[in-house]
């Protein structure tokens, strides 16, 4: 562990610039130092999210990672872990910053997701180690993340949302706020939709972060998938369904799909959730 | 004045054989029945002594001891009284003693004398003939029973009857062999009547085809329960073995139907979710089987498995394992065979929301992380096949045609054939795709190996020489998802 005080060199840039920088930040992990000041997006959202929440934000936590940008995340349960995961799937970058002392295991539930982070990445805080996880911290904990961002991804999110104050931190020092479009009637989307109502960019595919950033998105590459495959792509793509709907809605019969969405599933075109299939890029 | 006869007695599925002496002395009158009878087995006293009166037979006024040898097994239930009352009889000289030679007996007596089946009468007889016995006494109705262990029946309505046949009045008393099933065989349950529901019903068929445990997941009211009954009926039927082998189960469990003794169905055992442990893999002082023992060679199928006990679902795990369970008891081990076959449903959250379009799920991060402890990695690695079967839309259940039971079974038991007549080859690219799903997916050691088993019997049912990767896509289809484990 490592404590880095706002004076030291190794004080990422970024953060130091905002309004109020915490005095003092606590490292753990096997990351460089150096990582805290690469170029970062932070990818956030509600805990409680939705299958297609979740699958968006490890879609765009894989990507942004893939183009050698460093995922920044609370390590919620929801959105936030899946953009770690995201970027882990990929063997990407990411950095977790908690809300609490780096030594404690909060959530429980993302201990095993936390200890991955660290084996290339980082986990950072700004209080000292032994404090414990309070609701008055997590608003703090948010400019942090918004600090060492260059741009917030805000993937789902409620009308008070923990992930709509990060978005605010991020207008107010002048960093991208981009927001994921949902579905009008849910109240996962509320707080996106109010977001992109006020002028953030909307985020339709990875590629208008890189955007925005200056970076050249990679070539697409086409994934050559079976002819049965490429149709049953077009069904998902049409709406998240299951297996069943798919054979009542393509030729095929119920071995043969499931031949081909597997062969979906391991391209990265399509993930499962709860036995609904749902695509997973926008490409 | 002493009498000997045989007779026998359960300990787990196995008979031992029991002498039951009877000796008749001087002194007060009375009876007093030694060598660890249980309560059952004492009052045998009162409904031998008014069955041998009702029988218009004669009560010996002198002391009469009986003694179950050995003397230091556990004896119980009532299948001792007619053993007992005819070595009464037989020492007090109502008929010839040297008569019984050659006969075992077991059977309960009412107090007007007539002779009442008991469990177990497979079992025992099967022992009489070990024992070098041609005959067996016994109630009528568990004549056919008897007749199955190669044995004769001396098929007996009233002691009386029995009486007179050893006195050598009548013949050897029978019944008329019945035909197994004079009475229709019930009708499987066809899987015609499901609708929908593809993947779930090629599921079926490959557990039929692999013999592999199968789990389905998926909110409530989606045809889960419904599915799994329809497993017997695409089962190849059993073999005159098995059925020897489940009928003696049954037979100890006193669940054979009567007029039908031969067990010729797969059995399907459904056991609620409040069963114990010994409900579920046997015990009791007996002990007596369990659901996984009269599932064997059958189905056991758990509907609500996450609302089961906890130790109850671990204790599955050794039968699982190994195809037996085993008892412990002071006076032995009992063995059981458990060969069964698996399948469970579950919700897949405690509210039944998730993988339903139409609700969201309700359930707390709390609520639902005790939901998915309840099964242990253990447990769930015992299913090569799970499903998530979501909440079908409308449009799915419009009148496609379904297929009929009878088809899917003549697919099945060609397959087992060809399973049976040599292991297939696997492809190189079959391989690949494996280690390549071992890369990219979320899928252990473990889950390879259950996904290449289950491959196998994929190609068995596509008449393949060797497994392919379109197999292996496919196997890969039924592996169990992230969101099932804790």
């Amino acid at each position: 562990m490592i404590e880095l005080g706002r004076a030291d060199d190794r004080f990422p840039p970024r953060l130091r610039a905002i309004f109020d920088p915490p005095r003092a930040l606590y490292v753990r992990g096997a990351g460089e130092l150096e990582l805290l000041g690469r170029r970062a997006v932070a990818v956030v959202g509600a805990r409680s999210c939705s299958p297609y929440g979740a699958q968006v934000a490890r879609m765009v936590g894989r990507e942004l990672a893939a183009v050698g940008l460093v995922v920044v995340s609370g390590l919620a349960r929801g959105v936030d872990g899946e953009a770690h995961r995201g970027a882990l799937d990929v063997g990407g970058l990411t950095v977790a910053v908690l809300g609490c002392g780096i030594d404690r295991e909060y959530p429980a539930s993302n201990a095993q997701l936390s200890r991955r982070i660290e084996e290339k990445g980082l986990v950072v805080s700004e209080y000292e180690p032994g404090v414990g996880p309070a609701p008055w911290r997590f608003p703090a904990r948010n400019r942090i993340i918004a600090g060492l961002s260059e741009a917030v991804v805000v993937v789902e999110a409620r009308e008070r949302s923990g992930a709509l104050i990060t978005a605010d931190f991020a207008l107010e020092e002048g960093r991208e706020v981009l927001a994921v479009p949902g579905e009008i009637t849910s109240s996962l989307s509320s707080g996106t939709n109010a977001l992109l109502k006020l002028g953030a960019a909307p985020l339709t595919a990875t590629a208008d972060v890189l955007d925005l950033l200056g970076i050249d998105p990679p070539a697409a590459l086409d994934a050559t998938v079976s002819e049965a495959a490429a149709q049953v792509l077009a069904l998902v793509r049409d709406s998240a369904c299951g297996a069943d709907e798919l054979t009542a809605r393509s030729v095929l019969d119920a071995g043969a799909l499931s031949v081909a969405l597997t062969e979906l599933e391991l391209a990265g075109l399509v993930a499962a959730t709860d036995g609904v299939y749902r695509a997973v890029t926008t490409r | 004045m002493l009498a000997r006869a045989v007779t026998h007695a359960l300990v787990g599925l196995d008979a031992r054989r029991v002498e039951v002496e009877a000796h008749l002395q001087n002194g007060l009158p009375g009876l007093a029945i030694v060598g660890l009878a249980d309560r059952a087995c004492q009052e045998a006293k009162h409904r031998v002594r008014s069955g041998i009166a009702s029988a218009q037979l004669e009560w010996p006024s002198r002391r009469i001891t009986v003694n179950l040898a050995p003397a230091g097994l556990r004896k119980e239930g009532s299948g001792f009284d007619l053993p007992i009352a005819l070595a009464i009889l037989a020492a007090s000289g109502q008929f010839p003693l040297e008569r019984l030679a050659g006969h075992a007996a077991i059977g309960e007596l009412g107090l007007d004398g007539r002779i009442r089946p008991v469990r177990g009468v497979l079992a025992a007889a099967e022992g009489a003939r070990h024992a070098g016995f041609g005959r067996i006494v016994c109630a009528a109705e568990s004549a056919g029973e008897a007749a199955l262990a190669g044995v004769d029946p001396v098929a007996g309505r009233h002691l009386a009857e029995v009486v007179s046949y050893f006195r050598g009045e009548i013949d050897a008393p029978s019944v008329e062999p019945s035909a197994n099933g004079s009475g229709p065989e019930e009708d499987d349950l066809d899987l015609a009547d499901v609708r929908g529901q593809d993947r779930a019903r090629r599921a079926l068929e490959l557990a039929a085809t692999g013999g592999h445990n199968l789990l389905f997941a998926g909110p409530p009211g989606t045809g889960k329960s419904m599915l799994a009954r329809r497993l017997p009926g695409i089962l190849p039927p059993l073999t005159p073995e098995e059925a020897l082998e489940v009928t003696r189960i049954y037979s100890v469990a006193g669940l054979l139907s009567p007029g039908r003794p031969l067990v010729r169905r797969r059995p399907f055992r459904m056991p609620h979710q409040s069963a114990s442990v010994a409900a579920v893999v046997g015990g009791g002082p007996g002990p007596r089987p369990g659901e996984a023992t009269l599932a064997h060679h059958g189905v056991l199928f758990l509907d609500e498995l996450a609302e089961f006990q906890r130790p109850a679902l671990e204790a599955l795990r050794q039968p699982l394992e190994d195809g037996f369970v085993g008892i412990a008891r002071a006076e032995g081990r009992a063995v059981f065979p458990a060969r069964f076959q698996l399948v469970a449903a579950m919700n897949m959250c405690p509210c039944g929301g998730r993988g339903d379009p139409a609700t969201e799920c309700a359930c707390s991060a709390q609520k639902l992380a005790a939901f998915r402890e309840k099964l242990s990695r253990a447990l769930l690695d015992r299913f090569d096949l799970v499903v998530a079967v979501p909440r079908p839309r409308a449009v799915e259940l419009s009148g496609r045609e379904v297929e009929e039971s009878r088809p899917v079974r003549a697919r099945v038991v060609a397959a087992r054939e060809r399973i049976r007549a040599g292991p297939l080859s696997r492809s190189p690219g079959a391989t690949e795709l494996l280690d390549r799903a071992v890369e990219r997916l979320p899928l252990s050691g473990r889950g390879r190996a259950r996904v290449a088993r289950v491959a196998k019997t994929i190609a068995a049912l596509a008449e393949s020489d060797a497994v392919t990767e379109e197999h292996v896509a496919e196997g890969l289809a039924y592996r169990s998802p992230r969101e099932l484990s804790a």
